[in-house]
């Protein structure tokens, strides 16, 4: 690793010499009920070898049928990202090895995709700070079938080297795949690495906006591959270009890409010639390492897949599909940041943490929108930093964070108990209501209690209690948090504040 | 005592269900039958692959309790059949005639095979083919070739010969064949059987192991049209697991073989193909097509000579279609889930073990059509072989939209030849091709056909074969025509023409 990371460029030279080209190629996993081809349950994570039938592990005589409802999701994900759907298209058969590939050839889209020539608008942090639009043209968008996993059994790496014996699950094999494919990006210069984040990232909220798939990038059901060349400043045409596989988070999509800007430069600069291959990503280290190498003559013998029937959408079909899209994500975000009064720092916050559709449906069941995010981003963000669990997976419902802040405004409990609350709700002791009585959390504010406490306070600060006969109450604050102690935080503050200044005063 | 096995299916069901026979007792004559003329890969017929005596009588059986209970579950609910080794059958092995299969058990049925049981046909065993359909011999077998039960020096034809001769040896009233480029036809005809390859779509393709599945066709063998078009009605249809099976009703098949065997064909216009006859042609075989063709004047037909200009170059065209679709199909054959492995001496990798299983599994014939359609589909040689072969595919297509414009149904001999010598063509592929020349242009097209037996040709005494063609999803038009001439020629014959057959006692190893 050290030796590779000597030769690196900086970013900043690397830039001032040569202009990066990017291409992103992803994979969207479909979260329908069946496989691709056959009628098999698509469930993750299911025991090995359960979901599979002759059509899925290509036995011999076995024939595909196209799942209806993929078609519909890769329509509706073709007119989200501004494509035109073929009036017309078929499915090819891609002819290659891979070893937990069933039939030995992968039934795809070749060159007659379901979705072509789209664009998304996506958004990123211009110069001055403010937002900058970036338009990133898209290729096409096709359908295809997953392969099956492998598992590399026996070795210290869970590599096929050194493993004594692979085993092959083929659940996976046939789970329907969206591939979408951009245009070579260029002109994005030092913002590049910037431009496939956002791009990864808006695409993953469409994705997730439209209901197509879970979208879960650290289970695989968004995977990236990221392309990048570079070419000499002004020159017109692309440099030979590396194919980054799998990259399977937003963060190392980021990464990728400026580390291979780095590795490019240095490697042209040194007057070296880049090798067309794929590259495989590793999260620990931030570095890439060779993979295969790959030319653009690899021969995958595609021809038509003779057991299938074109697919011709109506276009009466595609206009209804049309009408179920959701509200573009980016005109979303600017209303809701508006209806929510949130400032761009505020909304960029919540957009990182992936909070944005939590914040949303906790305002949607009735909670002002600053004590959603205040939940979300504070609470919630920081359990999930220290426990690595996503914060849309802790087991949180933005209903119950509702629930919550309005048993705060009600006063039944304050900020400090809604912690416990919410302790509790994750611990699995049921509704933030019935944890309120589980734990006996509620504020108590009948002064008969409230009087006694105040009273053993002022008995044990004489000087605190002269202060405020004094006149100076903002002393109270003392006796207050004496209060608190005394009473397990189940205090209502408010009221106990005036108390000692009736008895005080 | 009735010898049951010289029946007609048509025949046996209404013997079965008047109750004069069961179908255990059937299933059993047949049995016997097999075992006493079928032999092995070295002598008899040799049309079985594997025989499933235990589980055809388990299905005999309860046939029989069905019609006791006067529950039939169809018309020919009863009648045993027998399978070409192609199609998956759950529980009873299926090689396709290859080593690299030998011993695979499915986990499941043909939708085709799936009928036949819900129909109550009990299935006698698998039939002998060439090796994954590749041939026109049946000598291309891994397990040893078929014998024609007319001369057993000869071929049964290819690659369903099984299936042909398992019918004309009178082992089974009734077979399923796979047609791709006359699979079904070409050996009907040359054993003096019936066989049909329904329009493309019209009978499920699911659970056939395919080989080009752009022509791939499952259709009945037997030995009368009627029983063709019995056994086409229960196996047509459309199946939610092959979408490229018609959405349709099955038309009544069996009605109109019934109306055509009473002989008047006036109206009729048949097209004779100019291009499928007379030079290349064996004169025997020209002779009983054209006194076939004074048949169907005399019933009142129209005959007139047509053109089909492109069927020159069908040849071709499917001979690059073809290997195309196999080569992919094939690959999926890499000895590491089922079938044959073959491990190399020392420490082979992944890789070692598929090119010795491969090697070992896959016979000459199939591995000269996965080079050719591995080379075809490469890159750069994709639009020259692959493109223009489709495009041919296009204009063959419209010869035949354009013939049937003129006539209701095209006629040609079914093969140039009759049944040609054991060994004769094995090391002359594009001779071995030849002879499936007049059988291929309906398969480019997907339009329907049938062979049926016209005769023996005079050099040799051999059956020759009629084909008639119709357009796509007019196969009624096959069973009417076919009936009619079928009454005519038992007419002059005085009987079918496989009554003619040689006896075949005691021939079995």
């Amino acid at each position: 690793m050290s030796a590779a990371t000597a030769k690196l460029k900086t970013f900043d030279e690397a830039l001032a010499a040569f202009d990066p080209a990017l291409g992103l190629e992803v994979h969207v996993e479909l979260s329908t009920n069946t496989k691709m081809f056959c009628g098999c349950p698509t469930e993750f994570g299911a025991e090995p070898n359960t979901q599979v039938c002759p059509t899925c592990l290509g036995l011999p005589g076995a024939m595909p049928v196209v799942n209806g409802k993929a078609v519909e999701a890769a329509i509706r994900i073709g007119l989200a990202l501004n494509c035109e759907i073929a009036e017309w298209c078929r499915f090819a058969r891609k002819n290659y090895f891979y070893p937990d590939m069933p039939k030995n050839f992968q039934t795809s889209q070749y060159d007659e995709p379901i979705a072509f020539e789209g664009y998304m608008d996506v958004t990123i942090e211009g110069d001055d700070g403010e937002p900058e639009i970036f338009r990133v043209e898209i290729e096409r968008a096709h359908m295809e079938e997953d392969t099956g996993k492998s598992l590399h059994v026996g070795g210290a790496t869970g590599r096929i080297h050194g493993a004594d014996y692979s085993l092959v699950d083929y659940n996976r094999a046939g789970i329907p795949l969206i591939e979408i494919v951009t245009k070579p990006i260029t002109g994005a210069g030092a913002k590049a690495p910037a431009v496939a984040r956002a791009y990864v990232a808006q695409l993953r909220d469409l994705i997730v906006a439209l209901g197509v798939s879970d979208a879960r990038m650290d289970q695989g059901s968004i995977r990236a591959d990221v392309n990048l060349s570079l070419a000499p400043k002004g020159a017109e045409k692309l440099g030979t270009r590396t194919e980054t596989k799998n990259v399977n988070s937003l963060r190392s999509v980021e990464r990728a890409v400026r580390y291979e800007i780095q590795r490019h430069a240095a490697i042209l600069t040194d007057g070296g010639s880049i090798l067309q291959e794929t590259r495989h990503w590793h999260e620990d280290t931030g570095v890439t390492t060779s993979g295969r190498e790959k030319s653009d003559a690899e021969d995958y013998r595609y021809f038509p897949e003779p057991d299938l029937v074109p697919v011709a959408p109506s276009r009466e079909w595609v206009e209804e599909l049309r009408g179920t899209l959701p509200e573009n994500p980016t005109v979303k975000r600017a209303r809701l940041q508006a209806d929510w009064g949130f400032t761009d720092l505020e909304m960029r916050d919540t957009i990182g943490a992936g909070a944005f559709g939590l914040v949303e449906q906790t305002v949607a069941e009735g909670c002002a929108p600053q004590a959603a995010r205040k939940w979300w981003l504070g609470e919630m963000a920081r359990r999930s930093n220290e426990s690595g669990v996503e914060i849309s997976e802790l087991g949180i419902t933005p209903a119950q964070v509702a629930k919550i802040q309005a048993l705060v405004d009600a006063k039944t409990i304050n900020d400090k108990l809604a912690r416990q609350v919410i302790e509790g709700v994750l611990a699995g002791e049921g509704s933030p209501e019935e944890v309120v009585e589980k734990r006996g959390l509620a504020v108590v504010s009948d002064d008969g209690a409230l009087s006694a406490a105040v009273d053993k306070a002022i008995e044990a600060n004489p000087d605190v209690a002269d202060k405020i006969r004094d006149g100076k109450v903002a002393a109270a604050g003392a006796l207050i948090g004496a209060v608190m102690k005394e009473m397990r935080g189940q205090a209502d503050a408010g009221r106990v504040r005036e108390l000692i200044i009736e008895k005080l005063s | 005592m009735t010898d049951w096995t010289r029946k007609t299916a048509d025949e046996l069901a209404q013997a079965l269900a008047a109750g004069e026979v069961t179908s255990v007792e059937l299933t059993q004559a047949h049995l016997d039958r097999i075992a006493a003329v079928d032999g092995n890969a070295d002598a008899g017929i040799h049309a079985f692959l594997h025989v499933d005596a235990e589980g055809a009588l388990a299905q005999a059986k309860a046939s029989d309790e069905r019609r006791a209970a006067g529950t039939p579950a169809s018309y020919l609910d009863g009648v045993p059949i027998a399978v070409k080794d192609v199609l998956a059958t759950e529980g009873v092995p299926t090689t396709v005639a290859s080593k690299i299969l030998e011993g695979w058990i499915p986990p499941y049925d043909a939708t085709v095979v799936k009928k036949l049981k819900e129909a109550g046909l009990p299935i006698l065993g698998k039939t002998n083919m060439d090796e994954f359909a590749m041939g026109s011999s049946t000598e291309h077998s891994a397990y040893g070739p078929t014998r024609n039960p007319w001369d057993q020096t000869r071929i049964p034809g290819g690659s369903g010969g099984g299936s042909a001769a398992a019918v004309a040896a009178f082992e089974a009233p009734l077979a399923l064949g796979t047609d791709t480029g006359g699979s079904i036809r070409q050996p009907a005809a040359v054993t003096g059987s019936v066989g049909v390859k329904p329009t493309y779509g019209g009978v499920s393709r699911y659970g056939l192991v395919a080989m080009a599945n752009s022509l791939d066709q499952v259709g009945p063998v037997t030995r009368t049209v009627l029983d063709s078009a019995l056994l086409h009605e229960l196996i047509g249809g459309h199946d939610p697991l092959d979408s490229t099976s018609i959405d349709a009703p099955v038309p009544a098949f069996a009605d109109a073989a019934r109306q055509g065997a009473a002989g008047d064909l006036s109206g009729l216009k048949v097209g004779v193909i100019r291009e499928l006859q007379g030079e290349g042609y064996q004169p025997g075989v020209q002779a009983r097509f054209d006194e076939s063709l004074d048949l169907l004047r005399a019933a009142g037909a129209e005959v007139v000579e047509v053109s089909c200009p492109n069927f020159v170059h069908a040849l071709a065209t499917y001979y690059l279609v073809m290997p195309c679709e196999a080569s992919s199909n094939l690959a999926k054959f890499d000895a590491m889930r089922y079938g044959l492995r073959v491990t190399p001496d020392g420490d082979p990798s992944a890789e070692d073990v598929m090119r010795a299983s491969r090697d070992a599994g896959f016979g000459d014939e199939v591995k000269r059509r996965i080079i050719i359609g591995t080379y075809a589909l490469s890159s750069g040689y994709y639009d020259a072989y692959y493109g223009q072969a489709q495009k041919v595919r296009t204009l063959i297509t419209q010869d035949f939209e354009a013939a049937f414009a003129q006539v209701d149904v095209l006629v040609s001999p079914t093969s140039p030849t009759t049944a040609f010598k054991l060994g004769e063509k094995l090391d002359d592929p594009i001779a071995m091709y030849l002879n499936d020349l007049a059988t291929i242009p309906a398969n480019l097209a997907g339009v329907p056909g049938i062979s049926l037996p016209n005769g023996l040709a005079d050099e040799d005494d051999l059956p020759s074969g009629f084909q008639i063609l119709a357009p796509a999803t007019e196969d009624v038009r096959l069973y009417r025509v076919g009936a009619a001439l079928e009454a005519a020629l038992e007419k002059n014959w005085g009987g079918p023409l496989l009554d003619r057959a040689p006896e075949l006692e005691g021939v079995s190893a």
